[in-house]
């Protein structure tokens, strides 16, 4: 077989977009498995170290903060459980949302609709203030529900599902009604099964979303048991360093690698639903 | 009192388009009607009303002695048929055609008995397991079909369920509709807009119009005795010639050709009709004409030509030599011919 020179050239291409996506993550994974002299005095590390389980133990177990009670797994746990919520709740309100815009034509469907869409111009970093006002009145702070609940309406989840279920054709609709399915039955014997394939795009997103989310999660919580991940980030590991003692940076990539975890996971397990769904369009 | 009871039923769109206009129908049980019409002239609407997926602007559906105006859908024991036969894209076949039937709390051995003697009878007993996008035309078309049958339906309604096969495959399951209707002897309506369709499955033919009834009859009575000018052009491959004329005392003039018609009829405004083949082609003729142009079909052949500026068509067996620009003679008898009346567009 012969090889074009232009396929030559774009795997060249490929290849290299492939290590400038990989290599910062394989030079922070390296580094986190050296002991914190040899990164202190050599630098970011290619090849791995034997410090893998030591700085990979610390890291969960040891318990840090203020109150010295809260240790990164909890972090993680905490992270976990926020983006979870989010995501599920997101796509959840944002599926039936759609569903009520497009089936129930009431009055006034399509300015709710963009009363909706506007809401994206006032994202939660702008409407912080009231935000926190409202959750620390209903005395929300601290909590789970706090951190979850002002989050979960999303104009974008709820504009690609109506985009969406317009596509669907009325037949359906009507057949489906035929056969005897109400309203509820249609939604989760019809909508949700064919749209499997964007529920699990939104989840996907919007768990990133909700994992990565810092200003909220910062301005909420004071009680470091419900400190997340990526607040986590900023002050992990940094109480140590005060001139004495060495910066413990092994530890802190260990935590970078870490905190990455949960987000790939959820990838890796909803892609293959994902792109199944994107093969074998089923309309 | 009939199965199926329509009286004076109007539908007007929110948008003030009339596309039902004050139609009274009156079905028996086991029969097969076809719906025929060109697009738009409100056939489907009709179609979709008795369904129960339209409102019913004024007037009174009845079936079965039950007036359902107001009747879900669900709760009308009709099923129908789809153009793009509407198979649910992620149910396999089995799941299409028990959906129903699930919904209606059957029990699970009796809906698998009825769908696999469904499937066993419509020959889709292997394909019960795969998707609809798995499957072909024909196939899907069958399962359309299996899944109003499994039901077992007061009514059957079919929305141009044959427009989206090919001709080979729409001929074949027109005649399976028509073979499983007599086997099942289930009251049934057809919206077609095609005539043949309409001729060969229909125990009787309801031409539709611009929201009008036109005509009801057996595709007999419609084909040999049209009501209106429309019916008489609308039914009948290929259709059916018009002369514009005037009838003075049973004499009709086209120009400088006259057909005495046998009777005392006076038309100033008139329009006689004669179908391509009742125009008989022979040596003896009495009128002559010359022949524009000749299509070739295997047995017959179709000749175009026109009188006094008015083209007409005649259709005769192939065995007679004639070529495009060839004279030839030709006789109408006055049996055959079909009198309308301009100003109304009714028979005269």
């Amino acid at each position: 077989m012969k090889i074009k020179p232009i396929e030559i050239l774009s795997h060249i291409i490929l290849i290299l977009g492939v290590l400038l996506m990989v290599l910062p993550i394989w030079f922070s994974f390296a580094t986190s498995t050296h002991d914190n002299i040899s990164i202190m005095t050599e630098g970011m590390k290619f090849f791995l170290g034997e410090s893998f389980s030591q700085n990979y133990n610390e890291v969960l177990n040891e318990k840090g903060g203020w109150s010295e009670e809260v240790t990164a797994a909890r972090m993680f746990m905490n992270s976990f459980i926020m983006a979870l919520g989010i995501a599920t709740l997101k796509v959840v309100i944002s599926a039936m949302s759609a569903y009520a815009l497009v089936y129930f034509r009431f009055k006034l469907a399509v300015p709710i609709f963009w009363l909706i869409f506007i809401t994206l111009l006032v994202p939660l970093e702008v409407r912080i203030f009231p935000s926190y006002k409202i959750v620390s009145d209903l005395g929300l702070t601290n909590t789970y529900t706090g951190l979850i609940l002002p989050l979960v309406a999303s104009a974008t989840a709820t504009f690609f599902f109506r985009q969406f279920y317009k596509t669907i054709p009325d037949e359906l609709l009507e057949s489906a009604k035929l056969d005897g399915a109400n309203s509820w039955r249609f939604f989760i014997d019809f909508l949700l099964p064919l749209s499997k394939t964007m529920l699990a795009a939104m989840f996907i997103f919007m768990f990133v979303y909700g994992y990565s989310q810092y200003l909220w999660p910062l301005i909420m919580t004071t009680d470091e048991k419900y400190w997340t991940v990526v607040m986590g980030m900023k002050i992990i590991f940094t109480e140590n360093y005060e001139g004495v003692a060495l910066p413990r940076t092994g530890e802190r990539f260990a935590y970078i690698i870490l905190s990455m975890l949960p987000p790939v996971l959820v990838v890796v397990i909803l892609q293959r639903w994902f792109i199944k769904g994107l093969i074998q369009t089923e309309k | 009192m009939s199965f199926l009871e329509l009286q004076n039923i109007t539908k007007i769109y929110p948008n003030g388009t009339k596309a039902v206009n004050e139609t009274s129908l009156n079905i028996n049980k086991g029969e097969f009607v076809v719906f025929v019409g060109p697009s738009g002239c409100g056939k489907s609407t009709l179609l979709r009303m008795i369904a129960g997926l339209e409102d019913i602007t004024s007037g009174e559906i009845s079936l079965d002695g039950n007036i359902i105006n107001n009747i879900d859908p669900s709760e009308r024991d009709v099923a129908m048929v789809f153009q793009n036969y509407a198979l649910y894209p992620h149910m396999s076949v089995f799941n299409n055609m028990s959906y129903g039937l699930k919904n209606r709390g059957i029990s699970k051995d009796e809906i698998n008995n009825k769908v696999n003697d469904v499937a066993k009878l419509l020959e889709i007993d292997q394909l019960l397991t795969r998707k609809p996008s798995m499957l072909s035309g024909g196939q899907r078309q069958r399962v359309a079909m299996g899944r109003a049958i499994v039901r077992n339906p007061k009514i059957f309604l079919f929305d141009e369920p044959l427009s989206n096969l090919d001709a080979k495959l729409r001929n074949q399951m027109r005649l399976e509709i028509k073979k499983l209707q007599r086997q099942m002897d289930v009251t049934s309506i057809f919206v077609t807009h095609d005539q043949t369709e309409a001729m060969t499955l229909g125990d009787r033919i309801v031409v539709i119009n611009n929201g009008v009834v036109e005509q009801v009859g057996t595709p007999k009575e419609i084909y040999s005795k049209p009501n209106t000018k429309f019916v008489a052009e609308f039914i009948g491959s290929p259709q059916m010639n018009l002369f514009q004329c005037k009838i003075e005392n049973g004499l009709a003039k086209i120009s400088d050709m006259q057909i005495n018609l046998n009777n005392s009829l006076n038309i100033q405004d008139a329009c006689i009709g004669v179908r391509p083949d009742d125009i008989l082609v022979s040596d003896q003729g009495e009128y002559s004409s010359s022949a524009n142009l000749v299509e070739y079909l295997g047995s017959d052949m179709i000749i175009y030509s026109s009188v006094g500026g008015q083209e007409f068509s005649c259709k005769l067996s192939s065995k007679i030599n004639l070529k495009a620009g060839d004279n030839f003679k030709f006789d109408i008898s006055p049996s055959v011919l079909h009198i309308f009346d301009n100003t109304s567009g009714q028979r005269a």
